[in-house]
């Protein structure tokens, strides 16, 4: 009697599973999210629909395009074109570009205050932080940092950005009141990508010829934990971590390891390793669908994007988008 | 917790790094195919850059590096300014001079408290037999270059090989040292031949150099050694049969070259063009190393004793990241730089060695130039 029953359910929810998958408008009324990503060798954007999992259209953009944000309301995108030394400001809705930032030259990554009033870019070239106003299209100020800097991260309360730097191997913690650089912390060689936890008391930093993550401890802005990571049948050296992403549920960090092809599970719980999923070829930036299902990779070798279910914690599908994929932001489904 | 990074507090002493770069003025002698120009400034502007990235890091620990440039017409003079400088007190020298000058310097720097480096003499003999103990070597050899080529040589099923060499002492040296290669490969070398012609080429190349490669045997590729390109450029296109060539013309294995931009690189080339309005080539880029190096080791053990930082560099802590994609160090025994090598062709990438499959139980990257149990250096 039982099972029949729960049979019965199973059927029933089958039904309507299927009722959901065969009908397409009411989907995407409801629930569509779009990636978009930037094709650094292509000057321009790919974008993909998250329900299909398909390249929808692509969009021209300035020269060598890397960072990209949106704003918080996510009618606009923030695309630093280094190679055209600006930021060009994306209208979602019309899919033109409505104007530009002056980013100083070659502007490599993009971050935006919680306030949506500023946005920080790093001039990989100058080895200078750009602190712009978004309104008055103004440049506030522009801080020395080390030699090329690249990931940049603004605490979620708004008092710190951090700018790491690839030659000079640190983490430059400023103070966003002052503009000043409050602390210096020494990474492994060749930091990329950092990133503040939700409660913003520790910062997540990649090393990719160090080989190595680091947490950071915010409050003492000291190295609390190192992970190393090995893979079977890959030479350490190729194991080149990149892009970190953390679930907000606290559950997961997630490693791009570059030329290595692997994406690290870290379980933030235990600060255990738990798995190495293959993704495409290097693998560059990481980004998590709103509702924390799914992970987006950029592989920049292979020009596709791999897409891991998070229940499963697998790779269910590769998407081929343009030359050297390199940034990605995925806008929410409206409400 | 062991963390293998140390020295996360940064020490806020101040210290002055001053380091000397001494060049010895080389006499070339006339090429055929003078067109295209070594600038004379090779080695001391790749430097010059290294210590302008090296300050910008400097501010933010309260280290500053200094650089100063001395050319000398003779070894002697070069001696001599050598042993004042050291004996006021400085200990950190970046050598841009032969095989000979090294040599005098290594034997006079024994059991000093110095820290040396070659950035620009390839000589195997240096890595194999006569062992410079003193020195560090931000330079390639000559056989990582040709094991470079001969693994894609092989990798690309190029085996069997014309080899011509020039007659220059240093042309017959890079062709042994292409023999080895092709020995520890399993290359074919069909046929050698020396370059004799004392001609003018460049109106009649295309008339002699067919006649000159033609052979008995058939060949997939020319490897040619001709370190001052006297011939070399006139053969690519000009051989009897329509082979590629390899070596000192044609497909080259470089440490550096202008249109490397992968790993960072291309902010690594803008920051040199910006410097010098020019591109960067491999003298260039072992200066740019050896200074990083030294930059590096300081960064790490605030210290500027040459024994300290020396002691820093051969060890296994040291890890230089410097645009190649993997992190470099020395080798222990005969205080090698071990490091990808390009393979260019004048406007082109073509590929990077070590080739993926040639595995070494250390590091791939041993598997270009002289390996441990190869080499009769034994520093350490």
């Amino acid at each position: 009697m039982k099972i029949k029953t729960r049979n019965k359910i199973h059927r029933l929810l089958g039904i309507i599973a299927s009722l959901l998958v065969m009908s397409p408008t009411f989907v995407a009324a409801t629930s569509t999210e779009y990636a978009y990503v930037t094709n650094e060798k292509d000057d321009n954007i790919s974008v993909i629909d998250l329900d299909t999992q398909q390249v929808i259209k692509e969009i021209s953009v300035g020269q060598r395009p890397r960072g990209i944000i949106f704003n918080d309301q996510q009618s606009l995108a923030y695309i630093c074109a280094s190679d055209s030394d600006r930021i060009q400001i994306l209208d979602l809705d019309t899919e033109e570009i409505i104007g530009e930032l002056p980013s100083g030259e070659d502007p490599e990554t993009i971050a935006l205050h919680p306030n949506g009033k500023i946005i920080y870019t790093s001039n990989e070239d100058d080895a200078i932080l750009t602190v712009i106003d978004i309104e008055s299209s103004l440049v506030i100020t522009q801080i020395d940092v080390g030699v090329e800097p690249e990931g940049l991260a603004v605490s979620s309360n708004g008092e710190i950005v951090v700018v790491t730097s690839e030659t000079t191997n640190m983490v430059h913690w400023i103070d966003t009141k002052t503009n000043k650089i409050i602390a210096n912390t020494l990474v492994g060689a060749r930091p990329r990508s950092a990133q503040f936890t939700q409660d913003n008391k520790l910062l997540w930093v990649s090393s990719e010829i160090g080989g190595s993550v680091v947490v950071i401890d915010v409050d003492s802005k000291k190295i609390v934990k190192e992970f190393n990571f090995k893979i079977h049948g890959i030479h350490r050296d190729r194991v080149q971590p990149v892009g970190i992403e953390l679930s907000h549920d606290g559950h997961y960090a997630f490693v791009a390891l570059g030329p290595a092809n692997h994406v690290a599970v870290i379980n933030r719980q235990t600060m255990a390793i738990e798995k190495y999923l293959l993704v495409g070829r290097r693998v560059w930036q990481l980004a998590l669908t709103e509702d924390q299902t799914k992970l987006l990779t950029t592989n920049g070798i292979s020009g596709d994007v791999s897409i891991i279910d998070i229940a499963k914690m697998k790779v269910i599908k590769s998407i081929k988008v343009g030359r050297f994929p390199w940034g990605i932001a995925i806008k929410h489904a409206k409400n | 917790m062991a963390l293998s990074i140390k020295d996360q507090s940064i020490n806020i002493e101040p210290i002055e790094v001053k380091i000397s770069y001494l060049k010895l003025q080389n006499q070339q002698g006339p090429a055929l195919s003078n067109v295209i120009k070594t600038p004379n400034d090779s080695g001391y502007q790749g430097s010059r850059l290294a210590i302008n990235d090296s300050n910008t890091t400097g501010k933010f620990l309260h280290q500053h590096f200094s650089l100063t440039q001395f050319e000398f017409k003779t070894t002697p003079d070069l001696l001599q300014h050598l042993t004042q400088a050291f004996n006021q007190g400085e200990s950190i020298f970046v050598l841009n001079a032969p095989l000979a000058t090294l040599k005098q310097i290594n034997i006079w720097a024994q059991n000093k408290d110095i820290l040396l480096f070659n950035i620009s003499e390839f000589s195997d003999l240096l890595r194999n037999t006569e062992c410079l103990t003193t020195f560090l070597h931000t330079a390639p050899s000559y056989a990582m270059k040709t094991d470079a080529l001969a693994q894609w040589l092989l990798y690309r099923r190029l085996t069997k090989v014309l080899l011509i060499s020039g007659k220059k002492p240093v042309d017959i040296a890079i062709a042994t040292s292409f023999k080895r290669s092709a020995k520890r490969y399993g290359l074919k070398i069909i046929a050698e031949k020396h370059w004799s012609f004392d001609t003018d080429l460049r109106r009649s190349a295309q008339q002699e150099v067919p006649l000159f490669t033609q052979t008995s045997k058939e060949y997939d590729v020319i490897y040619v050694a001709d370190h001052t390109k006297d011939f070399a450029q006139y053969i690519p296109f000009n051989t009897y049969l329509p082979r590629p060539v390899v070596g000192s013309a044609g497909l080259e294995a470089l440490s550096w070259h202008r249109v490397i931009e992968q790993w960072g690189a291309a902010q690594l080339q803008t920051r040199f063009n910006k410097l010098t309005a020019r591109y960067m080539n491999e003298i260039d880029f072992g200066g740019y190393l050896a200074i990083r190096s030294i930059a590096q080791a300081v960064h790490k053990t605030h210290s500027t004793s040459a024994k300290i930082i020396e002691n820093y560099l051969r060890s296994t802590d040291f890890e230089l990241a410097a645009y190649k994609g993997r992190k470099l160090s020395f080798r222990s025994w005969n205080g090698q730089l071990r490091m990808p090598m390009a393979l260019v062709h004048p406007q082109g990438l073509v590929s990077q060695s070590p080739q993926a499959g040639f595995l070494h139980p250390r590091t791939d990257l041993d598997t270009l130039g002289f390996d441990k149990k190869e080499s009769q250096c034994k520093l350490h």
